[in-house]
């Protein structure tokens, strides 16, 4: 497979939120505005293409039976370096999202990815595959903050638009099931006649 | 392919992996360990320098500890050419999710003169506004004389407008700002 096509396939084919399905947690819990969406997705794809890379390096010295504890061990290390150089040399970004960082260990896509796909593939083309997936993350995360942000504050990336509040259900947890239905019912309709 | 499940194999690759990431965790937190602390000493003086009035002194340096019912607080007295211009004071209350920690200015002649919050884990969207720059439910604290209004939510029958579906949070916000108007009558009778 192409790199490009490898990268489109993480994004499109097999989107982690709109097709997979996976990760949900940090996805209706962060995406309350784009901005934080967006920031999420993008902190989760350095991790994704970091342990990606390290995994697919390392797989064949791990003995099958202790590969899940590894690969655990491996995306944490990550994680928490992520979190204590953002902590230490971008403390305003950290201020926004550094409640979201810890929450990457336990996302299953990055493990996901680790076990699907990187252990059985190059450095390079699981680094493709974490920056296809960790894009289709970012995407759908941004997509589905814009959309509450919208709906429920009435701004577009902080940036208000009506004076007062939007429909406050869309900022808490119901209105991010009800967004995140429609918008996998849109994105497949979409996406049904490409092929890949 | 995989090295082959045997204990011996299993034990090895274990091992090495966790030395591995304790070494490379252990030199990620020694390289960033200053940095994190001058961040956050960093963040300290900037709130400081926001919620007094002008001063020439460190407050930070003459910070001093105030007991008020069983617990401590730390107070930054501000001062320009030796006279006491305000105190900032560093509160904190129960919010919706963990503490609301907030640093609250008040001048010398008991007038508060603005708050910051400096750390909470509140709702994002919700609770968190009180971090946004400029919002209306921070900015009603500011030259509000505390002797003259009910340090709470309209809710609970005082003078604060709380934030639209985060009254928790408002609530812990004031109740804090109330401490530190406590705090500071004690500085007073001191």
């Amino acid at each position: 497979m192409g790199k490009m096509k490898v990268i489109l396939n993480g994004l499109i084919k097999e989107n982690p939120t709109f097709v997979l399905l996976l990760g949900m947690c940090p996805t209706l819990g962060t995406t309350t505005s784009a901005i934080n969406g967006m920031g999420m997705g993008l902190a989760t794809m350095c991790v994704l293409i970091l342990s990606n890379m390290a995994i697919s390096a390392i797989a064949r010295f791990i003995p099958d039976k202790v590969r899940i504890p590894c690969y655990i061990v491996v995306i944490a290390t990550f994680v928490t370096i992520v979190q204590l150089l953002m902590q230490a040399f971008l403390p305003s970004l950290y201020e926004t999202l550094g409640l979201f960082i810890p929450l990457i260990v336990v996302n299953c896509i990055v493990l996901g990815r680790a076990e699907a796909y990187a252990n059985k593939h190059g450095v390079i083309d699981s680094a493709c595959d974490g920056i296809g997936i960790g894009l289709g993350f970012t995407f759908a995360l941004t997509i589905l903050g814009l959309v509450r942000e919208i709906l429920g504050s009435g701004s577009v990336f902080g940036m208000k638009f009506i004076s007062g509040d939007g429909m406050l259900a869309f900022i808490l947890a119901p209105g991010a099931f009800i967004v995140l239905g429609y918008l996998i019912v849109v994105f497949r309709r979409l996406t049904a006649k490409i092929k890949l | 392919m995989a090295l082959e499940s045997t204990v011996k194999n299993m034990f090895v690759s274990l091992t090495v992996i966790c030395l591995v990431c304790s070494a490379l965790l252990g030199g990620a937190y020694a390289i960033t360990k200053d940095a994190i602390a001058q961040a956050d000493v960093n963040k300290q003086n900037e709130a400081i320098a926001r919620v007094v009035p002008e001063f020439d002194n460190v407050p930070s340096q003459e910070m001093f500890e105030v007991e008020l019912d069983g617990k401590n607080y730390t107070v930054y007295p501000a001062s320009l050419s030796g006279e006491t211009v305000g105190y900032a004071i560093n509160t904190s209350a129960t919010g919706f999710s963990g503490s609301v920690v907030i640093m609250v200015g008040i001048t010398a002649d008991g007038m508060i003169f603005n708050t910051v919050p400096v750390s909470h884990a509140e709702t994002p969207g919700l609770g968190a506004k009180i971090s946004e720059e400029g919002n209306a439910f921070v900015e009603q604290f500011r030259g509000l004389d505390p002797s003259s209004v009910v340090l709470k939510v309209k809710k609970d029958g005082g003078d604060i407008d709380a934030i639209t579906a985060s009254t928790i949070t408002s609530r812990a916000y004031t109740a804090a700002v109330e401490t530190a108007w406590k705090v500071f009558n004690k500085i007073k009778e001191m």
